[in-house]
């Protein structure tokens, strides 16, 4: 088989297809057998037994935005040095390893570029300090808020 | 090349007859036809072998916590209980299936079958052995980061969608949980990437041998690291104690799936159970040699040479050597896993973040760094190989 044939991509769209069969097929199996009596208080969401007040979708922590901002960052990244990996054994036999190498490490020290500056602006604590570090004081976490 | 375990079956004379049989009733070429139909049969032996792996993954679950913690933990449906999960089984499909009224019906429908899909299209790369791996894609391990993360949207689309404050915060931790464990994870593949100098798994694994002094994870001292660091990673994308906080039951009810019931719950179990299995497999073959086996018995050689076995029969049975090879150690893993969970306590979510952003990270990067100077310099030797020569060289210098 050359590397051209789609061929062997076959299995992903029948395992994705009998996922779907399997989860639509005992849906239905399960409609036909379980009881089915909907009640009004039944179909409230769970609140640990209080009436839900409000709705779940409101205002949320912005930590969770900024991790998913970070997280696309390194991810990019990481898909970007996938090729340069792949093609390092055999440049490296080949005796030109040292181009790749400085290419691989210039990736690298981007990354750790953003890490390090991530760190110091405080992105990487949970909790995020407002207040100016103090040096040689260990700044106070977690006192404010969750 | 790609290895399929179609072009497994078609290097054997007798299914080419078949084939050529099939194409002479049909008065066309049954390639196409054939391919299919063993891809087709081949997914259906995998994803039953797996739906059991992970029903067998609830009972171990229980049985081994019971075992850890002096209980007797399931025992009455079947020998020692092991039919358990078929009655639980049967139990969710006759539950009644509740929907919130303020849910949002698309995505809380959609959300179970996400993880599903998700975690069976992985099991098109899982290398049981050299011949049955469905697809020995050039892209192996890179797909398998794609579309395993289709069980993260899963898992926040069940918690976004159900409108209860606690399923939000489980599906919102276990998103941000599961990107960001994604990083070091991604770096730690890329190390074995390096230096196998290839992303299918068949090249990774090729290029392991079958005795642990030829694994990638006793190749260098950075590999080791990687190994650990990537055994971590798996643990909190698989939303595995000590890192279970999206369904952390003392904090957060249940989670992101505190909404779904019935069959609905069981597919985020079972995909949750499955994905363990699979990323237990791909530790396995990146980093512990796969599927490979000592002495030849894997091709079937030992067989042909000793003892006169004929060809076809040899490599049959080698598959099945190859198969236990990777299943066990897959299971070995699965063990450690679920032996973690019973022995350490549940993180906090600041811990948790710090663990991956200060500690994996940083140390993820450095590995990959040693990883690629060490190729360099040693021209990717291992560890034990650079002792041989040091060995030798030294041996013999005194004599």
């Amino acid at each position: 088989m050359s590397n051209t044939n789609l061929d062997v991509y076959m299995p992903v769209i029948i395992l994705m297809t009998l996922a779907l069969v399997l989860v639509g097929g005992a849906l239905l199996v399960a409609k036909f057998l379980r009881p089915s009596n909907p009640t009004e208080l039944k179909q409230t969401e769970y609140e640990c037994g209080e009436l839900p007040t409000g709705v779940a979708w409101s205002n949320f922590n912005v930590r969770f935005y900024v991790v998913s901002l970070i997280f696309i960052v390194f991810d990019v990244e990481g898909a970007l040095m996938f090729p340069l990996a792949t093609i390092f054994k055999k440049y490296n036999e080949a005796g030109a390893g040292g181009v790749v190498l400085a290419t691989f490490l210039l990736f690298i020290g981007i990354l750790s570029v953003g890490v390090v500056y991530c760190w110091r602006k405080g992105d990487l604590d949970w909790v995020r300090s407002f207040q100016a570090p103090v040096k040689g004081k260990v700044p106070t976490q977690g006192v404010v808020n969750e | 090349m790609n290895n399929t375990i179609v072009s497994y079956f078609l290097q054997f004379e007798e299914v080419q007859t078949i084939v050529s049989k099939i194409s002479e009733i049909t008065g066309t070429n049954a390639t196409a036809l054939v391919t299919f139909v063993i891809f087709a049969v081949a997914a259906v032996v995998v994803l039953g072998a797996l739906a059991t792996v992970g029903g067998l993954g609830t009972y171990a679950e229980r049985k081994i916590s019971a075992d850890l913690q002096m209980r007797q933990g399931p025992n009455r449906v079947g020998p020692y209980g092991i039919l358990q999960f078929l009655a639980d089984g049967v139990k969710m499909i006759m539950k009644e299936d509740i929907i919130p009224r303020n849910a949002d019906k698309f995505t809380f429908n959609i959300a179970p079958l996400l993880c599903m899909i998700g975690v069976m299209a992985t099991f098109a790369v899982l290398p049981f052995s050299s011949g049955f791996t469905m697809t020995d894609l050039d892209v192996g391990v890179f797909y398998l980061i794609g579309v395993s993360s289709l069980v993260g949207v899963g898992i926040f689309l069940g918690g976004y969608s159900s409108n209860s404050k606690w399923s939000m915060l489980g599906g919102m931790r276990g998103a941000s949980q599961i990107i960001s464990y994604e990083v070091p994870v991604t770096l730690s593949i890329l190390t074995i990437v390096l230096l196998a100098g290839g992303m299918s798994f068949g090249t990774v694994i090729s290029a392991q041998g079958a005795w642990p002094h030829q694994w990638f994870v006793l190749h260098n001292p950075f590999t080791m690291i990687a190994f650990v660091v990537l055994f971590i990673g798996i643990l909190a994308e698989t939303n595995r104690a000590p890192f279970d906080l999206p369904e952390a039951e003392s904090e957060l009810v249940s989670g992101y799936h505190t909404e779904f019931t019935g069959m609905r719950f069981g597919f985020f179990a079972l995909a949750e159970y499955m994905e363990v299995f699979v990323v237990c497999g791909v530790v396995a073959a990146l980093f512990l040699g796969g599927y490979n086996v000592p002495f030849g018995l894997g091709d079937g050689s030992f067989l042909i040479e000793s003892l006169g076995v004929p060809a076809i029969h040899a490599k049959g049975v080698g598959q099945l050597f190859q198969v236990g090879s990777f299943v066990s150690k897959t299971l070995a893993l699965y063990y450690v896993v679920i032996w973690i969970r019973w022995t350490l306590p549940r993180l906090r979510v600041d811990h948790l973040m710090t663990l991956c952003w200060k500690y994996l990270t940083p140390i993820a990067l450095f590995n990959l760094v040693g990883c690629a100077l060490w190729m360099f310099f040693f021209h990717g030797q291992s560890i034990w190989q650079l002792l041989g020569h040091l060995g030798g060289g030294h041996s013999g210098g005194g004599h």
